[in-house]
């Protein structure tokens, strides 16, 4: 059946404030890509500060994103089917970091895990030392990062209809097998849509890991803080270091647009 | 030969359930407007929602009584439950859907004999040819069977089916009709239909209970109902006048 076509009233118009701000969207990306010789690639690789700085962003990213998912799904169920007033207040305060500046996030971090925060004293009673270490750069990553895969699950749970849990358990799945077996497989591409944007929001972070965990090379300083570093000695080197992070951030987008169409391709062919 | 009884007393929200209920194995068609309760009341028997007094009853074994706080949850009841719309799970196969409920018990079986008794389920119902598709490339009627299936495998002590025809066009209602009639005789065991045709009741050979705002309003034989509607719904239902 043939669609209707769907004219804007505002269509020269329309079109070209699309095309600026579809320009505005990509130039910066074009100018990344084509500003770097494919020499200086191999030079920056090869640089002290990237491999430190690439494995210390994939690890503590990784777990992050563990964290993230872990904690986060059974939260993400209990909001997506209570409908008590206590899951919309804990909706909002579980977006808060969206809307907070991460710089502030990171002063908010330090104020609370910080030797003179609010766990200072019972953390430090404890021996442990969270600011400046690679604990403190995964703490910054979960806190940006896992509204935006708590958004993406309770949506995707939001789909599952009450009926198919509730044949689930006339079936003999008690509530914990149901979930895994009904619920997860079924809100499956919204979880993995989820879980990457978080990761991909992790992997940039920036502010608050300055802030909460310094920028100490080896140590702290994942790629952003890298790319920061760069800047003050080399440009050249910064340029490469984008362009690395970018083309993961591409091949993510990717992945994350072409998988559930793959997966549905997959499964209509099998 | 089973009897039953359900006696289910709930309050979601502003809406309260208060019904008594019973029967054998000859099916019951619960019937009456939209929010009356039928679907509450097969979820209050499955037992899906919280209820405020019950005493629901297989034969002799009590699944759920409030008096000395028994409640055997859902998983454990042995009722068969169709929702509208089915509810087959969107990322099985036909076969995976069937074998579900024989791999989630302490005494689960084998892989190979879970899969023979659901193949075997699946040709008795005649859909064997379905077993390797995906549901949602099934139509209404398949879908039916299939589910229909699904909870005949594992040889539930009551089954209950919530307007197991609705989603089906005029002219697959009644050969569906038909099947799910002779299927019931087959199953042998009680059985409770939500339904707005009394031709399913006609089929099915069914006693009727006809609910209004969570209470049961008449109930009784289709002649029965005929003979004296207690209100225009139950008159315009039974064909009566």
């Amino acid at each position: 059946m043939a669609r209707p076509t769907r004219r804007s009233p505002l269509t020269g118009l329309g079109t070209l404030f699309g095309v600026t701000l579809v320009g505005l969207l990509v130039l910066p990306f074009l100018a990344l890509a084509i500003s770097t010789p494919i020499g200086d690639l191999s030079e920056g690789a090869a640089h002290p500060l990237f491999v430190p700085a690439l494995l210390l962003s994939l690890r503590t990213t990784l777990m992050s994103l563990i964290v993230i998912v872990v904690l986060g799904t059974p939260l993400a169920w209990w909001l997506a089917s209570s409908h008590s007033r206590a899951a919309r207040v804990t909706e909002v305060l579980v977006d808060l970091p969206i809307v907070i500046p991460p710089a502030v996030v990171g002063v908010a971090l330090l104020q609370t895990f910080g030797r003179q925060g609010l766990l200072g004293p019972v953390l430090g009673a404890a021996g442990i030392s969270v600011p400046f270490t690679e604990s403190a750069v995964v703490l910054a990553q979960v806190v940006v990062s896992a509204p935006f895969f708590i958004q993406a699950a309770a949506n995707a749970f939001r789909k599952v209809e009450p009926d198919m849990l509730i044949v689930a358990r006339t079936l003999g799945a008690a509530p914990p097998m149901a979930f895994l077996r009904v619920a997860v497989p079924i809100a499956l591409p919204g979880l993995l849509v989820g879980a990457s944007l978080a990761w991909a929001r992790a992997l940039g972070e920036f502010g608050a890991t300055l802030l909460f965990a310094g920028n100490m090379p080896g140590r702290t300083q994942t790629m952003p803080l890298a790319i920061f570093s760069a800047l003050e000695s080399d440009v050249r080197l910064a340029v490469v270091f984008s362009l690395v992070l970018a083309a993961v951030g591409v091949v993510l987008l990717l992945a994350v647009r072409f998988a559930p169409a793959l997966r549905q391709t997959v499964g209509r062919s099998a | 030969m089973a009897r039953w009884q359900a006696d289910v007393q709930t309050r979601l929200g502003s809406f309260e359930l208060d019904v008594s209920l019973e029967g054998d194995a000859q099916p019951l068609a619960v019937a009456g407007p939209n929010g009356s309760g039928k679907t509450t009341l097969l979820r209050a028997i499955a037992g899906a929602v919280p209820v405020a007094r019950a005493h629901v009853t297989i034969g002799k074994t009590v699944l759920e009584s409030t008096e000395p706080g028994i409640h055997v949850p859902i998983e454990r009841r042995r009722v068969g439950y169709v929702p509208q719309g089915y509810g087959l799970f969107p990322h099985l196969t036909v076969l995976e859907n069937v074998e579900f409920g024989l791999s989630t018990g302490s005494d689960r079986s084998p892989a190979e004999t879970r899969r023979t008794r659901a193949l075997g389920m699946l040709t008795e119902l005649d859909c064997q040819p379905l077993a390797n598709r995906r549901v949602d490339r099934l139509s209404g009627g398949e879908q039916q069977r299939v589910a229909l299936a699904r909870a005949l495998v594992l040889e539930p002590d009551l089954l209950l089916l919530d307007e197991p025809l609705a989603a089906l066009d005029a002219t697959r209602r009644r050969a569906v009709r038909h099947f799910l009639a002779e299927r019931l005789r087959t199953f042998g065991r009680p059985s409770i239909i939500v339904t707005h045709d009394v031709r399913d009741v006609v089929a099915l050979n069914a006693n009727i209970v006809v609910l209004d705002e969570g209470r049961v309003v008449q109930q009784g034989s289709l002649a029965s109902l005929q003979q004296a509607p207690a209100n225009d719904f139950i008159a315009e239902f039974v064909g009566a006048g």
